[in-house]
């Protein structure tokens, strides 16, 4: 390069020389007369340039001959450097429209001419480098030669400067030239080099124009060759200039790009029939990009994709190579992302077939992105048709697929892969009940082939749907009344009792137990006391036989309580048993406490303030008084196991109940019991033994207090109150 | 001025997919000092994103919640107020006043937050305030029809607390503010 500078020294010498009365076309001749070939041939490019700079000669004529010269050289890497040269020198000064160059006989036809030319024999040269010297320099050979490859694409370059140069010259003349170079040389590097520059530097509406003969030439290059990344780049560069405007779609349509560049992608996956498969995916997933930018709207050309995708993919079972899967991980996400709506991805019928190729692991991937999808975008997914399809795709993660394959997928990793399969079915949703019932059917029909891992993460989802789906029949009953509805509450709790049962094979006692006690409360809405019962009757029988530890046993009582308490729909009969029933279970817990707390919860079960025929003063003072006794009781075992009396907290807590239902006017809760227990209390607290708790202390303090304010009210309440005595007890 | 976040019943993923996105949107990290949660969240994924809007969190054990080491009840002290949470489940009857009041004098609290029955309430009384945040996302109920998202927002102002209830009705966000005030009403 350093020479290239001198010479430009030189060439202004040379001007002056000129100037100075020698002619050009002397100096012309005399540097002929040069000794060695490789200079003469470089004094002569300088010489020429100043030549055609003074315009004694028409410009067409002096590049002529310099390119004819230099033919002398034949070595590739010297050639190279001065055609190189000649190319640098002869920029400027090509006959180019508007350029001062042009002449009658000097056309811009002329400048392509040469420039094509220079390329050409270039790139023969460069080409020639490849097979020199001996076998085992390949690659020093090929290193060097890609160090050079520039000195070949720069004409190229000059090439798309040309001003001349328009669609229709580019069209007729250069395209078809520059490829044919290509083509014939046979040259692995050069002809995907080459390919790469042509769709580099020229202007993307060229590539349109022009698609087809640049995508004839793809299969004619050596198999060797990675078209798939030219191609991949060409589909780039076209869905850019798509996306950069909307103007210039109407011209991808009439050059039905889209069909030309799916033949040429058939064309040479066909014909590098040992490509890898992720090559083809590539291109495939090139293609797809190119279709979401340029034609959107057709799924149809889309699903033919993924079909061709699917063909190509046939036969091979599931894949385990990790580039193809990354790239059909893309290519399914693709549609996924710029659609935003999974309705639409659902309508491509070739999709889930993709989908089957994948090796488990990253199906299940793939289902994870699907459904962050839905969740990003909150689509509700409507109809049962959908939510079915939805659920092929996602199949892995519903079910086990691979019998024998053992998932070694990490505890807390399968919990939160389940724990969206749950969000996902509270987006499967219609207002239409008819519909919403179908999806219903379908959602079960998949998430009881999920095995006893997945059951306890999808059966409550689906309860609650379904339960919001009774509460929308028992509206809608009650505004369209005589017409026979499709489904009833009856059918919806019948298939609920199913799915819960499903459950027993994990086994779930507590969760179980929790929804048939849910769905017993919704039953009860309905008035379908049967119903009701029986699922009472299930929710005891998993008490009394599979719920034994402590803490459970506390916690599935008060859901018991609480919900019996709240039925209505029960004729006395059944009440009295399953309440009967509950203040057996109370008074069997382990600890004393939790006994004691839960049979006077029982309590208020015999007073249901809007039903005045169940309300049973008796009953609730039997409660009470038991749950004193069990108080008493606990106190004499804490008094006798570790010498101290326990916490006189359940005596307050009693207390509190005594005034809670002497207040509902609760007759057999007289003021004598009421001021027995206070000095039962006072007792217990000041008692030798007792030892000092101050949350007890705080919690008697406060009691009384509330007795206070209840005085303090006036009126009934107050009357009600003033008989009893209540000063604050001396905590010591 | 202390801000404290109340708010419960998420059931996620059982009942709900995620909180309303007007809330999620509300609920920026580093805003408020303080959460209490009801329960009933139910997953570990909720108990973060919770820990990321405020780290000193406070969670009652709910009957669905997966994690089943939160407490029963807990008691804290913000300011001059004495805060006790519970879920509820285990005050018979359901959501019934009395026995919440009950509740509340055995945990010597001036605010009771419990949950449950996912409908918002604040009722006041001579002792103090109970509180009940309803369900954040909404989420089906058995014992409420219609549940809309809420959650409780309050502000401990020295012996005053303002307690701002966020609701999300037919797609708006709905605020409704109520006053407590607590007498100097020594405790021997």
């Amino acid at each position: 390069m350093r020479a290239f500078d001198e010479l430009r020294k030189l060439e202004i010498f040379f001007k002056e020389e000129s100037n100075r009365g020698c002619s050009i076309v002397e100096l012309y001749e005399l540097v002929q007369h040069a000794g060695n070939i490789l200079p003469r041939l470089y004094l002569l490019c300088t010489v020429g340039s100043v030549y055609i700079r003074s315009k004694e000669a028409p410009a067409k004529d002096v590049l002529k001959d310099l390119i004819e010269m230099c033919r002398g050289i034949q070595h590739p890497v010297r050639g190279l450097f001065l055609r190189s040269y000649l190319s640098q020198v002869s920029r400027d000064k090509l006959p180019d429209i508007g350029s001062e160059y042009e002449g009658d006989a000097d056309t811009a036809m002329d400048a392509v001419e040469f420039v094509l030319q220079n390329f050409t024999e270039m790139n023969k040269l460069w080409v020639r480098m490849q097979h020199q010297g001996p076998a085992r320099d390949k690659e020093k050979r090929e290193k060097e030669r890609s160090e050079l490859r520039d000195l070949v694409g720069k004409n190229l370059h000059v090439l798309s400067q040309i001003e001349g140069v328009d669609l229709d010259m580019y069209r007729e003349t250069v395209l078809p030239r520059v490829l044919e170079q290509v083509v014939n040389c046979k040259d692995e590097i050069a002809q995907y080099y080459l390919m790469d520059c042509v769709i580099q530097v020229f202007p993307d509406e060229y590539h349109l124009q022009t698609l087809e003969t640049i995508l004839g030439a793809c299969p004619q290059l050596q198999p060797s060759v990675d078209i798939k990344t030219v191609l991949a780049r060409l589909m780039e560069r076209l869905s850019n200039y798509a996306a950069s405007s909307a103007e210039v779609l109407p011209v991808f349509f009439q050059v039905e790009a889209f069909a030309k560049l799916n033949i040429a992608i058939g064309k040479v996956i066909e014909a590098q029939d040992d490509m890898p498969v992720y090559g083809a995916v590539t291109l495939y997933a090139s293609l797809l990009t190119f279709i979401l930018h340029v034609h959107p709207d057709r799924l149809d050309y889309v699903d033919q994709i993924l079909g061709a995708c699917v063909k190509k993919l046939s036969g091979k079972g599931k894949l385990d190579d990790s580039k193809a899967t990354k790239q059909i991980v893309a290519l399914l996400s693709a549609p996924l992302d710029k659609y935003k709506d999974i309705d639409t991805a659902l309508k491509l019928s070739n999709y889930p077939r993709v989908m089957e190729h994948l090796d488990n692991g990253t199906n299940k991937e793939m289902s994870n992105v699907i459904i962050q999808s839905i969740m990003k975008n909150r689509t509700y997914i409507s109809t049962a048709e959908k939510v079915e399809a939805l659920f092929e795709l996602i199949k892995g993660l519903i079910k086990d697929i691979d019998e024998n394959h053992q998932d070694e997928l990490d505890e807390d990793d399968f919990k939160e892969e389940q724990n969206s399969v749950a969000r996902l079915i509270q987006l499967l949703y219609t207002d239409d009940t008819e519909e919403m019932m179908k999806i219903i059917h379908t959602v079960r029909k998949h998430i009881l082939t999920g095995g006893p891992k997945r059951l306890p993460f999808t059966v409550p989802p689906f309860t609650f749907s379904a339960l919001k789906l009774v509460r929308r029949l028992q509206s809608q009953n009650e505004n369209v009344s005589g017409e026979e509805a499709a489904a009833t509450p009856k059918d919806i709790f019948q298939i609920l009792m199913q799915t819960i049962e499903a459950l027993s094979s994990v086994p779930v006692p507590e969760l179980a137990l929790g929804l048939y006690l849910q769905c017993a409360e919704a039953a009860n809405d309905c008035d379908l006391e049967p119903v009701a019962y029986e699922f009472f009757t299930q929710a005891y029988i998993l008490y009394e036989e599979e719920i034994s530890d402590s803490k459970a046993q506390v916690t599935s009582i008060h859901l018991i309580i609480g919900t019996l308490q709240r039925m209505h729909v029960f004729g006395v009969e059944n009440r009295d048993t399953l309440t009967h029933k509950a203040t057996g279970y109370s008074s069997k817990l382990l600890k004393k406490p939790d006994q004691c707390r839960a049979v006077y919860a029982c309590s208020h079960l015999f007073w249901l303030d809007e039903h005045n025929d169940m309300k049973d003063g008796e009953r609730v003072m039997l409660c009470l008084k038991r749950a004193l006794r069990i108080a008493n009781a606990a106190q004499q075992m804490a008094n006798a196991s570790r010498g101290s009396s326990g916490s006189v907290v359940l005596f307050i807590e009693i207390l509190n109940k005594y005034l809670y239902f002497y207040e509902k006017g609760v007759l057999q809760v007289t003021i004598d019991s009421i001021q027995s227990l206070i000095e039962l209390i006072k007792q217990e607290m000041s008692g030798e033994n007792t030892t000092a708790d101050l949350s007890a202390d705080a919690f008697f303090a406060s009691t009384l207090r509330y007795i206070q304010f209840q005085k303090d009210k006036g009126g009934v309440v107050a009357e009600k109150y003033s008989p009893i005595k209540a000063e604050f007890a001396e905590t010591s | 001025m202390v801000l404290v976040l109340a708010l419960g019943d998420l059931h996620i993923p059982h009942r709900a997919a995620d909180l309303p996105p007007k809330f999620k949107s509300m609920l920026v990290p580093g805003k408020i000092q303080h959460v209490i949660c009801t329960g009933n969240l139910c997953v570990k994924e909720v108990h973060d994103y919770l820990k990321t809007v405020c780290p000193d969190l406070h969670i009652a054990l709910g009957e669905y919640d997966e994690e089943t080491r939160y407490p029963e009840t807990k008691t804290l002290t913000i300011g001059q107020f004495k805060l006790g949470v519970g879920h509820g489940h285990q005050v018979i009857p359901w959501g019934d006043l009395d026995s919440l009041a009950m509740l509340q004098r055995q945990l010597d609290v001036d605010i009771l937050v419990t949950g449950h029955t996912h409908q918002f309430t604040a009722y006041k009384h001579e002792a103090g305030v109970v509180i009940n945040p309803g369900s954040a996302t909404g989420s089906y109920s058995s014992i409420n029809y219609d549940v809309n998202p809420s959650f409780v927002l309050m502000d401990i102002d020295g012996l005053r607390v303002v307690v701002y209830v966020y609701e999300l009705i037919d797609g708006e966000v709905k605020v409704d503010k109520i006053d407590f005030k607590k007498t100097t009403a020594s405790s021997t």
